[in-house]
């Protein structure tokens, strides 16, 4: 390995100049980067907290902005059951705010935009794959990308709105739309057979039973295992060991 | 740039444990799963671990030859990047330095590269492997080391952050020259010590 490995650029000072609710639990912050810091389509970024005490939080979430020009990103944050940072998030941050980001992280679960991909999210790990949707589509090629969602219900669906192209597949694992033709239950490979684009990389993103569950899926389907990159949501954050 | 971010006064951490590295908190019962490949089915009858590169005398060993080795336990603390930590854990397995007396390395071997069965890699200093701070370890809390943690062995390296401790660990391999492993080469640190918190590379 000739190439040094990318450094990874300082804290830096970010303005929250959007805040949407995308549901029940999760809102999308769009921060104004105050140092230009290009991103990939499913890399994450360090969150950090300080408070007047010198004490500090900090937590990684996936960028679910598509690569652009714009030195701002939007990060998605679910609400996790007594989340220190998720939860302040959520219930602290105003319009004006100033967060300490660091970032963007992470080489491997990255879609470069040239090449097949399948994607398969479990709940709120859409966030990461929904960069890779939208850098799609920015770029002209959603051909190169199928998406299937596996959610509990329509309530907790994030970006609702534009998945609403009839080439994705969204798996209602609890309780699911009168107009869905899809019966209540989770993946299937009858569901991602369809999706298999030849020589496509796929990318998985959930919680760390839905990896396994749809990586075990995929392998079954004949998708060689290094064509198969994770990214597992544990209570704490994705990335890491 | 702000020193301090408004409204966040955080809770709890009056009464921080002292044994949490800076950025990290205690995860209590949880233990985060977190991989970047297919969890890999390994069965004990065909696994082997191997030490190779700047030895004296390559080695493998299967499953059996490891398991007749000196034992060796481990209790305390793991620190994960992605800011948990656990305390009050045990592994049991062997100590990396009987296995590398057994392959005998030579005075020129610095680094290692951890090999992994799923092709992950992880470089560490020779020094961090050596001096009892490293374990082939495939018990934990008493009973077999769980496949989704990294059975049925995994490198264990507690002194530093836990993906340092690759799982489902195939070897080591002994070179003159630190050789960035899998999460390393994007860009995570080449050393990785959680109390002068080397999360990236840079730090």
């Amino acid at each position: 390995m000739s190439d040094a490995p990318p450094q990874i650029s300082p804290w830096q000072t970010a303005r929250v100049i959007d805040i949407r609710v995308e549901t029940a639990r999760a809102k999308t912050f769009r921060l104004a980067l105050s140092r230009p810091a290009p991103h990939r389509a499913g890399q994450h970024v360090v969150v950090r907290l300080t408070a007047p005490d010198g004490y500090r939080a900090m937590r990684s979430y996936s960028v679910a902005s598509p690569p652009d020009d714009t030195d701002e990103i939007e990060l998605t944050v679910e609400r996790l059951d007594d989340g220190e940072v998720s939860g302040f998030l959520h219930d602290g941050v105003e319009l004006g705010d100033e967060l300490e980001v660091r970032g963007p992280i992470g080489g491997f679960f990255v879609w470069e935009g040239d090449s097949p991909a399948v994607l398969v999210a479990g709940g709120s790990g859409l966030v990461p794959l929904m960069a890779m949707v939208r850098f799609a589509r920015a770029i002209d090629r959603p051909d190169l990308v199928r998406l299937a969602v596996s959610v509990r219900s329509p309530a907790d669906l994030l970006y609702a709105d534009e998945l609403v192209d009839p080439g994705i597949t969204i798996a209602y694992t609890r309780e699911a739309p009168p107009t869905s033709e899809r019966p209540v239950g989770r993946l299937t490979t009858t569901d991602l057979a369809p999706l298999l684009l030849p020589g496509a990389t796929a990318y998985v993103c959930g919680s760390a039973g839905f990896a396994d569950a749809t990586s075990r899926l995929l392998v079954e389907l004949g998708v060689p295992v290094d064509h198969i990159r994770i990214e597992r949501f544990g209570p704490s954050a994705p990335a890491g060991a | 740039m702000a020193s301090f971010t408004r409204g966040f006064t955080g809770r709890g951490h009056r009464e921080r444990d002292p044994r949490l590295p800076p950025g990290q908190y205690d995860a209590k019962d949880d233990w985060p799963v977190l991989n970047a490949e297919v969890t890999p089915s390994l069965p004990t009858d065909s696994w082997t671990f191997s030490i190779e590169g700047l030895v004296e005398r390559p080695r493998t060993w299967t499953w059996d030859e490891a398991h007749a080795l000196a034992p060796s336990t481990y209790d305390g603390a793991i620190h994960c990047v992605t800011t948990w930590s656990k305390f009050d854990m045990t592994f049991t397995g062997v100590s990396v330095d009987t296995l590398l007396e057994a392959a005998g390395p030579l005075g020129s071997a610095s680094h290692v590269l951890a090999l992994c069965h799923t092709g992950y890699t992880t470089n560490l200093p020779l020094a961090d492997v050596t001096g009892g701070k490293a374990w082939i370890a495939w018990e934990v809390d008493g009973g077999p080391l769980p496949i989704e943690h990294g059975g049925p062995a995994r490198l264990l390296v507690p002194h530093l952050y836990f993906w340092k401790s690759a799982k489902w660990v195939s070897g080591l391999r002994l070179l003159d020259h630190d050789e960035p492993g899998f999460w390393e080469r994007n860009g995570y640190h080449d050393r990785g010590d959680p109390w002068l918190e080397q999360r990236y590379q840079g730090d």
